[in-house]
């Protein structure tokens, strides 16, 4: 794919033809930042980039914006996650550029979760925007140099624009033109949904593949292990979108009680040796959910480590 | 239509404590067809609160009267020569016929007795269900005639969002997807490759985020 447009690491490292590594943070309910930065130092060596969500289902936290830049001062590369349930386009476009004040060079937009799951139920979503149309305010700044008002934009933003793509969500046959779509509206990279259905990945990713969408955007595969079989059943039953074959949950199922955290390990090294060699994956995003420490070992096993100096 | 629910009856009493002489008021329209504020409505109103305060032993007017519409000055000028006869006066109206009243009748405590929901339909018998939301610049004929901004609950307008899960809202199995009932129209209109026209971001001004609407026609004026 062309040149870099950012000083983003990540971009730098899929354009030059390495898989990208990203991992999760989520910010803490507090003001405390030793948490983030604790959690950044955990996996800085083992990644190339970091999301840090945006109040994710909803649970009040520290802003995705201000845990970014204690990520950047540890000298971790941040994606900031931003989601159009809490900010119009005054606030959103406001934020990326403060963002793009501490040169946070790495975004994904997001519609975020519904506020009735999160501590907030009675308050109001604002969704003035969705994630598309973000997604085309953020190139729209940072490519024309303009305000979405159509001002001029004194040193526009410089990010490298993500999305997020459910291959397993409903209905099926949409989930391919939904990725072209967001391609249309800017999207260079898609970090997808935890996948435990490979060959149903498979089968979303050949079709995205067919229609030649493997080549405009890097898709990176979203992968986090199981801690038990408690875990497996709760993401297949309670979370929607999920797609979690029985076979994981057998044989999660199969192993003693406190042998079941390792296999889960196992499945997900396992599962990221497979799809590297799909073609069309560009990268693995690895979110081990409270479980930053174990980031290291998958990065590690999975053959993904060192990650390449560029 | 307009849909509204009966406040609860609690509710009410509370707001009609303070008054001796109480209209309580129906509207023959949008409240009459779902059934919370019409001629109907009204007597069990008035019945439930003098059954209220008779237990209580306390003395009250409580009368009734129900108008074509409550949101027409012609009809709200039907109770100005018996308005002073009371104290308060309960609509059972929606909130345009609320305000409306107490608009015309500027000494006169108006009280809501229905909740104002939203703009529905009657989709079967006791179940009424959004489907506008009066955004004021409508694009049901580039969503197959499904409102992505009422029945979406995250009013996405290229969607479906990650929540959805067999054709059902992240909400819940109780509220269909709206971007599930496009994708189903546009299918059975043999138009599914417009589901990858991306919709514009969308001009909310002529939405309530542009202040109190209102529509001026000369041609209809006096």
């Amino acid at each position: 794919m062309s040149e870099c447009r950012t000083q983003s690491r990540l971009e730098k490292v899929m354009r030059a033809g390495h898989l990208g590594v990203t991992s999760e943070c989520g910010p803490p309910r507090g003001s405390n930042p030793e948490e983030i930065r604790e959690k950044g130092q955990l996996i800085k060596d083992h990644v190339d980039a970091v999301n840090v969500t945006d109040n994710q289902t909803a649970m009040t936290r520290m802003s995705s914006l201000a845990a970014c830049v204690h990520l950047k001062l540890e000298g971790v590369e941040p994606v900031l996650q931003m989601v159009t349930r809490d900010r119009n386009r005054v606030a959103l476009q406001s934020d990326i550029l403060g963002a793009a004040s501490f040169d946070i060079s790495n975004m994904l937009c997001l519609s975020g979760d519904h506020q009735s799951f999160g501590d907030c139920a009675q308050g109001q979503n604002v969704h003035d925007l969705d994630s598309m149309q973000l997604l085309q305010t953020v190139r729209y700044m940072r490519d024309e140099g303009k305000f979405l008002g159509g001002d001029d934009i004194k040193r526009p933003p410089k990010m490298f624009v993500g999305a997020a793509a459910n291959p397993f969500a409903d209905p099926f046959e949409i989930r391919v033109p939904r990725l072209a779509k967001k391609i249309a509206c800017g999207a260079e990279f898609i970090q997808t949904q935890c996948i435990y259905n490979l060959d149903k990945f498979k089968e979303w990713i050949k079709r995205a593949r067919d229609r030649g969408l493997t080549e405009q955007v890097f898709i990176m595969a979203g992968m986090t292990p199981m801690k038990s079989v408690g875990m497996a059943k709760y993401m297949k039953n309670k979370v929607p979108g999920m797609d979690v074959p029985d076979e994981i949950i057998q044989r999660l199922a199969g192993v003693e009680k406190k042998k079941q955290a390792q296999e889960g390990i196992n499945i997900c090294v396992e599962h990221i040796q497979a799809l590297k060699e799909v073609d069309g994956v560009s990268g693995f995003h690895v979110m081990a959910i409270e479980w930053e420490e174990k980031v290291p070992e998958i990065v590690e096993r999975s053959g993904l480590y060192p990650r390449p100096e560029v | 239509m307009i849909i509204a629910e009966k406040k609860p009856i609690e509710e009410i009493i509370e707001e009609v404590k303070p008054y001796d002489r109480i209209l309580v008021l129906g509207c023959n329209e949008c409240v009459t067809v779902c059934e919370a504020g019409g001629k109907k409505e009204v007597e069990v109103l008035a019945s439930a609160l003098r059954m209220y305060f008779i237990a209580h032993g306390q003395v009250r007017t409580i009368d009734e009267r129900t108008l074509e519409r409550q949101c027409d000055h012609e009809y709200l000028e039907e109770i100005r020569d018996i308005v002073d006869n009371y104290d308060a006066i309960v609509s059972l109206a929606c909130g345009v016929g609320v305000q409306f009243a107490a608009e015309k009748y500027q000494t006169m405590p108006l009280l809501p007795g229905v909740n104002t929901v939203c703009l529905g339909a009657n989709e079967d018998r006791g179940l009424w269900t959004e489907r506008c939301q009066a955004c004021g610049s409508c694009v049901l004929a580039r969503t197959g005639g499904i409102c992505p901004v009422s029945r979406c609950a995250k009013r996405v307008m290229n969607g479906p969002c990650g929540g959805a899960t067999n054709g059902k809202c992240e909400l819940g199995p109780d509220t269909d997807c709206a971007w599930q009932l496009i994708i189903d129209r546009l299918k059975a209109l043999g138009r599914l490759d417009d589901y990858e026209v991306v919709a514009p971001i969308k001009d909310w001004s002529t939405d309530r985020a542009g202040g109190p609407r209102t529509v001026t026609r000369e041609d209809v004026k006096i």
